[in-house]
């Protein structure tokens, strides 16, 4: 089963290339995280996959169906854009009899239930909740129409740190509950290494590595030993970044095999040093790393 | 009932932590034959991780015969780890590492010392285990 799946796909605004040959497959049930750096595309993908804009060349297709194609694939994704949109002027109560009125499959139970929970007053007008709360009312939207995938952009960007705990919580219990599939965007690494398991890295409008969270941290290792050249590296051992000092190499590598060499002394990388090494080494003539477990 | 939690410095990833954390609970006894595991959906909401991180975990417990899942019910403990024998070696165990602990400040490391020279041992020692 997959969720999402793009073949070359891309996306021209007038003059600049926003997506190009975007190649990616990600499984339905799962969690996908999706990062770089601010301009990579990340919201030109999801906006893609939302049906909200047509690509300019290749295809993507989101529950086994175009973007957007008519009610039934309009049924099937939510997504919550950039700034968690709500109509400042309705009140809660009002967002919620919207959301039944233009869903047909529509929780009316767990909407009512998610917002006593949240304690929202639902005579309130959304444009003077929180943006913690202002969130959580968008997210509760997107999850009472009770979708196959849900697409969220930048859904935390902009809240404290103990209302965006709250915010992944309720979305990972719903994960657990529903077993939706969900594919979320974010600058902040820190976030997505306990959410999700399989991440999609965009560099410079192009996919730079995209895979299972564990599958690339299992595949990738930090090296670091006395000052030696690269060149003699196994061949198997793909670098991604390498910086020296004048008696010592540290090399981030990309291997299938075991580190033999006993000269090197082999460090364990967070999901954010991975991220990271990707996001600043753009090496945009290298084709895209898939790493399939 | 035992509470999970997550330590980011700890190099292990969290499915990692998850099955370390049960099988410590196991060998220290805080866990018996019986036992529920906290469901899925708590684990998630209380630690805000994904839920097939917590479902990985479970599975490789009960890959390992520790646990056992009830559909619709939950995971239970199935087996001790180590069993009476074992904790019963533990005190004088702790012992010997005591009084090893006094040796290794006598001789003037100081606690990061010693938390590196343990830990390297510990390490080549596992390393030579497997080759």
């Amino acid at each position: 089963m997959t969720a999402l799946r793009a073949q070359s796909l891309g996306k021209k605004y007038k003059r600049r290339w926003a997506l190009t040959g975007c190649t990616l497959d990600v499984p339905a049930g799962h969690v996908t995280g999706l990062v770089g750096p601010n301009g990579a595309g990340k919201s030109t993908l999801l906006n893609l996959a939302a049906g909200m804009l047509r690509p300019t060349t290749g295809t993507i297709e989101v529950c086994g169906g175009v973007p957007g194609s008519g009610p039934a694939q309009l049924a099937k994704v939510g997504f919550v854009a950039q700034n968690t949109p709500v109509y400042a002027g309705l009140t809660v109560d009002e967002h919620l009899r919207l959301g039944a009125h233009l869903n047909p499959s529509w929780d009316d139970a767990l909407a009512r239930r998610r917002v006593a929970g949240l304690g929202l007053d639902t005579a309130q007008q959304a444009g003077k909740l929180s943006g913690g709360q202002r969130a959580q009312l968008a997210l509760t939207l997107g999850i009472a129409k009770r979708p196959e995938l849900l697409l969220l952009d930048e859904p935390v960007a902009a809240l404290d740190p103990l209302a965006r705990r709250d915010f992944l919580a309720d979305l990972m219990e719903t994960v657990a509950e529903h077993g939706l599939s969900v594919v979320l965007s974010s600058h902040l690494v820190s976030d997505l290494e306990r959410v999700c398991d399989h991440l999609i890295v965009l560099v410079e409008s192009q996919v730079r590595i995209t895979g299972e969270v564990e599958g690339l941290l299992a595949t990738h290792h930090r090296l670091s030993g006395s000052r030696r050249d690269l060149d003699t590296l196994p061949a198997d051992q793909h670098v991604v970044s390498a910086s020296h000092t004048d008696r010592q190499t540290t090399v981030l590598v990309r291997t299938e095999a075991p580190i033999l060499d006993p000269g090197w002394t082999v460090g364990r990388l967070t999901l954010e040093d991975l991220v990271l090494a990707y996001m600043s080494n753009p090496t945009a003539a290298r084709p895209a790393l898939e790493v399939l477990r | 009932m035992i509470e999970f939690h997550l330590d980011g410095g700890s190099g292990l990833s969290p499915y990692q932590q998850l099955v370390r954390q049960v099988r410590h609970a196991l060998r220290l006894g805080l866990l018996h034959e019986g036992d529920q595991l906290p469901k899925v959906k708590d684990v998630v909401a209380a630690l805000a991780i994904n839920p097939n991180t917590v479902l990985k975990a479970y599975r490789e417990l009960e890959h390992d015969g520790l646990v056992a899942a009830r559909p619709g019910v939950g995971t239970f403990v199935t087996a001790t780890l180590g069993g009476g024998g074992s904790l019963a070696a533990l005190g004088p165990l702790r012992q010997d590492l005591r009084r090893w602990l006094g040796k290794a400040r006598r001789a003037g490391l100081d606690e990061e010392s010693i938390e590196a020279l343990f830990l390297s041992t510990f390490r080549s020692a596992a390393r030579e285990d497997i080759a």
